[in-house]
């Protein structure tokens, strides 16, 4: 079965419109659990037994980051959801907040009534106008109908929700920079430890999740957490949106079972386009290891089994690539980005995506020397690790994994000054 | 300097933090102003300051730091065409030859006329439409062929 958790509303019309939530038992998730009082710690043991990770791409257990926040707190406390998806191959946060954006709307309110957060903000992407106004449209609507606000359902419990929009910083996607950016500031990473929990938006104790994330939740509270858990495979709760661009006949997210099997998500996406052969997949964003097509035609779309085969799930951005593809100017474009984004405060990071950038591009311009391959695993290696964030290890990523399993294919440009692919 | 719509505009947002946080709002005050005045010069950027209470350097670093934010002058359309991987492997490179060729100038140019400035962007978010550009920081228009593209570019009045 497909789109039973965060699109759910999907095959309604109207499936964004508060009537069309309501239509399914929208917002009564959250009426029961405010009326009911229900206790903040059975709430969070079933985010536990749901076994969801959290959807960003860290993979972190959600229910386990929930029991960080302090309970008892002398001042605001506040919720964040990044919607700041800008990692390449990943577009599924846009489609919630278009399609069902009172499901994210429900699922941040249950986690406020649950973490004692009295106000939230949703930080989205800075490209997606179209989306920032519908999603302010839907939070005018939550308003109206009394499930944004004070003394909700008549209770004490009150949330105020707002949407805060970015303007072009991958970087910001990444949860401090995404807090210093809520502040007004320029997007750059905090040390952590202290950690959002204790020190996060106005120096507040502060939850942040993804998108896909608190989507989640209303199923989990109305069904169980190991009905959510069942859905999907062990140390994979649940469905998973998964964004498949690149080379199919049918680009866009699909939401399935953890579990699912690649070669059937590559069918939904109406297989490899013009009739052409697979030739490597990026299973989880552009700071996933590639997969050579025999790897990834073997593997299961979930945690263990992505990272058993020498990748990893990261976000759920399916990237395919077909047999024209030249794998030195593709990590060139991906090299590129990493540079581009870099917020520059890290030497190794700042210095090193330099590097990594500039020597890529001297191989596709035939200037390559074959120390070269040497320099772009070392310089790789000084960057991971060595950082205040993970934008260095997820810019060393492409490098090592595109070197590792296509190595002949640099060989060849380096050699020959041409793409051995493409012969241009 | 902004008109009457634009402030009340800016007052919205910051009604979205605390009384305390007005620098949170200048994010969004800078996209108002460059709606309003197409582009963000120094006296602009300082006046967005002034509003919020927020020292002008705060407001600079700001506009500096994010790449949607113009610091000089661009066309009355400016097209952000994304050349990231999911675009590229749809061949965006396509669509940026067609631009340019159509319009006679290069990535980074503006038309004689002042009409059209091209600029290349960095993921949009928005894969599953590859290829793509927005226009003006707000309309995104997806599945680009080089038909699609002078239908467009005819559009723009
Ligand atoms: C460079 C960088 C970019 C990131 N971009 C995003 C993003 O666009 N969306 C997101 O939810 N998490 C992103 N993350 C992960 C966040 O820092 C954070 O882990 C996540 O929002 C937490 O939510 P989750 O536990 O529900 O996944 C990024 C991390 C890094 C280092
Ligand atoms: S790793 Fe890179 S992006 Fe992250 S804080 Fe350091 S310089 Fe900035």
């Amino acid at each position: 079965m497909a789109n039973e958790v965060c699109f759910r509303t999907l095959h309604l019309p109207e499936p964004g419109s508060l009537a069309t939530y309501r239509s399914i038992g929208g917002y009564e998730t959250l009426r029961r659990i405010v009326t009911e009082k229900v206790a903040a710690t059975e709430i969070i043991n079933q985010v536990k037994n749901s076994g969801l990770r959290g959807r960003g791409g860290a993979g972190f257990p959600t229910g386990l980051k929930w029991s960080f926040m302090p309970r008892y707190f002398d001042g605001t406390k506040y919720l964040v959801c990044n919607t700041d998806e800008g990692e390449p191959g990943t577009f599924k946060d846009r489609d919630i907040i278009r399609y069902n954006p009172h499901q994210l709307i429900e699922g941040m309110c249950i986690a406020a009534y649950t973490l004692g957060a009295r106000v939230g903000y949703n930080y989205i992407h800075g490209e997606i106008w179209e989306d920032y106004v519908s999603f302010e449209k839907a939070l005018d609507d939550a308003r109206a109908a009394g499930f944004l606000g004070e003394n909700l359902f008549g209770t004490s419990f009150c949330f105020d929700l707002y949407a805060h929009h970015g303007y072009g910083a991958y970087i910001c996607g990444e949860e401090t920079a995404l807090i210093e950016s809520i502040e007004g500031k320029k997007g750059q990473p905090r040390f952590k430890p202290p950690f959002p929990a204790s020190f996060g938006v106005f120096g507040k104790p502060t939850n942040v999740n993804n998108t896909e994330s608190y989507a989640s939740i209303p199923y989990i509270i109305e069904h169980g957490g190991q009905a959510f858990a069942d859905l999907g495979v062990h140390n994979s709760g649940g469905t998973k949106l998964f964004s498949v661009s690149g080379h199919v006949e049918r680009p866009g997210n699909f939401e399935v079972n953890m579990g699912t099997p690649f070669a059937e998500l590559l069918g939904l996406a109406g297989g490899v386009w013009r009739g052409r052969q697979l030739k490597a997949v990026i299973p989880g964003g552009a700071s996933t290891p590639v997969m050579p097509a025999a790897v990834v035609m073997a593997a299961n779309m979930d945690y263990d089994s992505l990272s058993k085969a020498g990748s990893s799930l990261g976000a759920g951005s399916v990237i395919v690539m077909d047999e024209s593809t030249c794998m030195v100017q593709t990590l060139k474009r991906l090299s590129y980005f990493f540079f581009e984004e870099s917020c520059g405060q890290c030497t190794p990071c700042r210095e090193g995506t330099g590097w990594l950038y500039r020597v890529v591009k001297r191989i596709v311009d035939g200037q390559g020397r074959m120390e070269d391959l040497d320099l772009l695993t070392d310089v790789s290696h000084n960057i991971s690790g060595r950082t205040i964030c993970a934008l260095g290890d997820a810019a060393a990523t492409p490098v090592l994994s595109f070197i590792k399993h296509f190595r002949p294919e640099f060989e060849y440009y380096i050699q020959h000054g041409r793409s051995m692919v493409t012969g241009k | 300097m902004l008109s009457q719509e634009s402030l009340a505009k800016i007052d919205r947002e910051l009604n979205k933090y605390p009384e305390d946080h007005r620098q949170s709002a200048v994010m969004s005050s800078l996209r108002i102003a460059q709606d309003e005045l197409g582009w963000l010069s120094k006296e602009t950027i300082a006046f967005v300051a002034d509003y919020l209470r927020i020292p002008a350097i705060a407001a600079l670093e700001v506009a500096t730091f994010y790449n949607m934010y113009d610091l000089a002058p661009v066309g009355k359309y400016k097209i952000t065409v994304c050349t990231n991987i999911s675009c590229m492997l749809r061949e965006s490179d396509r669509i940026v030859e067609h631009l340019e060729h159509s319009l006679g100038i290069h990535m980074g140019e503006t038309t004689a006329d002042g009409k059209v400035t091209l600029k290349e962007g960095e993921c949009m978010g928005c894969c599953g439409g590859a290829p793509l550009f927005h226009i003006n920081n707000k309309e995104m228009c997806e599945h680009l062929t080089p038909e699609k593209v002078d239908q467009i570019l005819e559009g723009l009045k």
